[in-house]
């Protein structure tokens, strides 16, 4: 037994920050120290707040260490771990109070309004470790499932509890599950797929998962297997996931081992095992269609529906598919009931919702809250509101699929059908924060820019209808826009949505729509008055200087390359807008910030 | 992605191509296994020029077109060599509102390359890559295995960190 744990944390935002030189740092110096026998470290999935990576938290204090340096190790091990007292310099600075008492991580702001399901295992276990898993009741839903309840028994708890698909649409998972066990009563093979290849920018929940709870994953796809009858499995992954690509490699085999995998599992008539297929960057392939013809082996173009997956899905085979963050719910629903689970969130929207929060907030990183929490919670109290003082323009959900959500509708409890009626959509999650300084017109532009690149190009509404809505766009943000185009934008917006094949097309004009209804001044100010009211658009800047702020050092007059400042030292500097070209040089060279661009 | 062949010429070896055509029949008999082969193919070789894709094509029997279709199908697939040092900005929404935009025009006018080429030494090539998903860190880049997150939105520290690769 050991009497201390210490928890790192080891996602890919943490990863990044560098927890690796910590982790290591850390074992060397309990080594040096003599505690290995006493203090047991552990590499965990993702805490949840990323921008304070990398974390560490040390139990059973609960002490909660930010923003972790190779070369803080020392001092940590050999005051807090050695003679116990904890290093209030380290401390994540909101746990610490006035009083000099250290509050509970669960009282912060950015936990307290937190409701850990799907994600209750990140942070807290070891992913490589099934042990731990099973000890936090893992696989205990499995075996409920396959020796005391029928398929119809599972499939009724999981309709029961108004779980919805948490990939994007929405579609309640029971009757998914439902129509695949019973639509094709003779078939002779069904499978079960995962969709795990998170390709909106901006959201990375489903890969917090399978980095800090890869079992949950297992488990749950065992579950569905039982529940409609298949034995077999794939997880599409992205590839620009190779750490939880390894840790559900590990994973997978471990349960092999212990027989949670393979033939007869819990010694009962039930076989399934599962393989992992690499996606290689293509966003379309989210689409369930799409996301099987790449498995296959094919191009990821999606085809027209019906018949659906459950009928003809993988191989021509009836085929369940749902996202990482809807099986992570699974077990828990298996083992509570659904009564507990309905008991969350609002009354067509049951349960948790996990988002990655980003952008210009506070508390970047992964929040899990009751369905029905409001939009002013997450951004402001969660999320600890926008940095550096600025005002907050609006909140982005559904990544390219999705829309902005303006500051007048952030009272707005967060649902599925709330997101759809103020013209966005939940998608996986991704919560992107924007605030003054952000254009809503280039914002649009960057994600029409994204579906240009990702259509399939099976379907001509998608293929050129995104095409001439970037290109609107880009007119309109070179300050060559006229009002027809604005008014233009939403006719074609409009028969893009209605006539495209698949989700990608159909939903990619939301973010110009969303932007156009709430935004429509700023469409406005880049036409008539040819201005970007945020100063991002490049076009419409005119560079001038400060006289108040400038030396007059010359600086700028010899970096500019065109020659567009004139001046001397101790005169007055002037940018000649006519020979400007904009390029930022002088702007980076004024050590006085006296260069404005407006 | 670039249709034309590449001014570089194919320098594979019979070493890696040993290694693929064994790698092939290891798993040609796997369901919808080209995706797979390609993968690994882009690993043993760095990229996938007409010459690998006619290998696989063989190996596999599977038409050369349908080859070349999934390859250019996909991001991930290069037709052309990648540099010895690869950067990738990250361009998901959270870098982008954090301005990403900017770092990668910094990127691209300090190497003087455009798009996916790679500069004439070899050493550089930059791709705008999609979210990687450390969106804490944001605006982030990686360089091969290296992360820099959390950079200014002028991008002021990408001289600095070009030098560290120019030997």
């Amino acid at each position: 037994m050991f009497r201390s744990h210490v928890l790192v944390c080891g996602g890919t935002g943490c990863h990044a920050s560098g927890c690796g030189v910590v982790f290591t740092a850390l074992e060397t110096e309990i080594k040096k120290a003599g505690l290995e026998k006493e203090v047991g470290v552990v590499q965990t999935g993702c805490f949840g707040l990323c921008a304070l990576g990398p974390i560490m938290i040390v139990y059973p204090e609960g002490s909660f260490y930010s923003l972790v340096k190779d070369t803080d190790i020392p001092e940590i091990v050999n005051e807090h771990l050695l003679k116990g007292r904890v290093v209030e310099r380290l401390l994540y600075q909101e746990t610490v109070c006035a009083d000099e008492g250290i509050k509970s991580l669960n009282d912060t702001g950015f936990y307290k309004k937190q409701l850990r399901v799907a994600l209750r295992n990140c942070g807290v276990i070891d992913p490589d470790n099934i042990d731990e898993y099973i000890g936090a009741d893992g696989y205990e839903a499995l075996g409920k499932c396959l020796t005391e309840m029928t398929p119809d028994d599972v499939i009724k708890i999981i309709l029961d509890s108004g779980l919805r698909g948490r990939g994007g649409g929405g579609f309640p998972t029971g009757r998914k599950w439902q129509l695949a066990r019973n639509l094709v009563p003779d078939a002779d093979q069904k499978y079960v797929c995962c969709n795990a290849d998170e390709g909106d920018p901006g959201a990375f929940m489903d890969r917090s998962v399978l980095e800090g709870d890869p079992h949950v994953l297992i488990e749950a796809m065992a579950i569905a297997g039982y529940a409609i009858g298949a034995d077999m499995g794939y997880v599409y992954v992205r590839a620009e996931y190779p750490i939880a690509v390894k840790r559900l490699q590990t994973a997978i085999e471990k349960a092999r081992e212990y027989g949670l995998l393979g033939k007869n599992i819990f010694e009962t008539d039930f076989n399934f095992d599962m393989e992992i297929r690499l996606g290689a960057g293509a966003f379309v392939c989210g689409e369930e269609t799409a996301l099987m013809t790449s498995i296959e082996g094919h191009r990821g173009e999606p085809n027209p529906r019906p018949p659906f997956p459950a009928q003809k899905g993988l191989w021509g085979k009836p085929t369940v598919l749902n996202n990482v963050e809807t099986y992570a719910n699974i077990p828990q629903i298996i083992l509570k009931g659904a009564d507990w689970y309905a008991s969350m969130g609002t009354e067509k929207s049951k349960g948790t919702k996990v988002f990655a929060l980003g952008g210009k907030v506070n508390n970047v990183g992964l929040v899990e809250i009751p369905m029905g929490t409001t939009l002013r919670e997450v951004v402001f109290e969660i999320g600890g509101g926008i940095p550096d003082g600025k005002q907050f323009k609006a909140a982005q959900t559904g990544g390219p699929s999705g829309g902005c959500i303006p500051m007048s509708l952030i009272d707005t409890p967060i649902d599925f059908d709330n997101l759809i009626a103020i013209g966005s959509m939940m998608g996986s999650g991704g919560l992107i924060i924007m605030d003054e300084d952000n254009c809503m017109v280039d914002i649009a532009k960057f994600f029409l820019e994204f579906t240009v690149e990702e259509s399939c190009g099976k379907c001509t509404p998608c293929r050129i209808g995104t095409k001439r809505l970037y290109e609107t766009l880009d007119k309109i943000t070179s300050g060559n826009g006229t009002m027809e185009d604005v008014d233009g934008l939403q006719a074609l917006c409009d028969y893009i949505c209605d006539n495209s094949l698949c989700g990608l097309g159909q939903t990619a004009p939301n973010p110009v729509k969303s932007t156009l209804r709430y935004f429509r001044d700023e469409y406005i100010a880049h036409v008539k008055d040819r201005k970007c009211p945020a100063g991002v658009c490049t076009d419409l800047l005119t560079y001038k200087i400060v006289d108040e702020k400038c030396k007059m050092c010359t600086a700028c007059i010899k970096v500019c390359p065109t020659e567009a400042i004139t001046g001397a030292v101790k005169q007055p500097h002037f940018i000649d807008p006519v020979k400007c070209i904009k390029c930022d040089a002088c702007v980076g060279k004024c050590k006085f910030n006296a260069i404005i661009k407006e | 992605m670039a249709m034309t062949k590449t001014a570089t010429p194919f320098a594979g070896t019979a070493a890696q191509e040993e290694q693929l055509i064994k790698l092939i029949h290891e798993i040609k008999d796997e369901r919808g296994s080209l995706m797979r082969v390609l993968q690994e193919a882009q690993e043993i070789y760095g990229y996938l020029p007409i010459e690998v894709q006619s290998m696989i094509s063989r190996e596999l029997g599977i038409p050369l077109e349908k080859v070349y279709g999934v390859v250019t199908f996909y991001s991930q697939f290069s037709l052309t060599p990648k540099g010895k040092y690869q950067i990738a900005v990250c361009m998901g929404t959270a870098c982008y509102v954090r301005g990403a935009g900017v770092i990668l025009d910094k990127f691209r006018k300090l190497l003087n390359i455009t798009g996916d080429e790679v500069t004439p030494d070899g050493l550089f090539s930059i791709n705008d890559c999609r979210c990687i998903g450390a969106c804490g860190l944001a605006p982030v880049i990686t360089i091969n295995e290296d992360v820099y997150g959390r950079l200014s939105s002028t991008g002021e520290e990408v001289e600095e960190i070009l030098a560290k690769y120019k030997e």
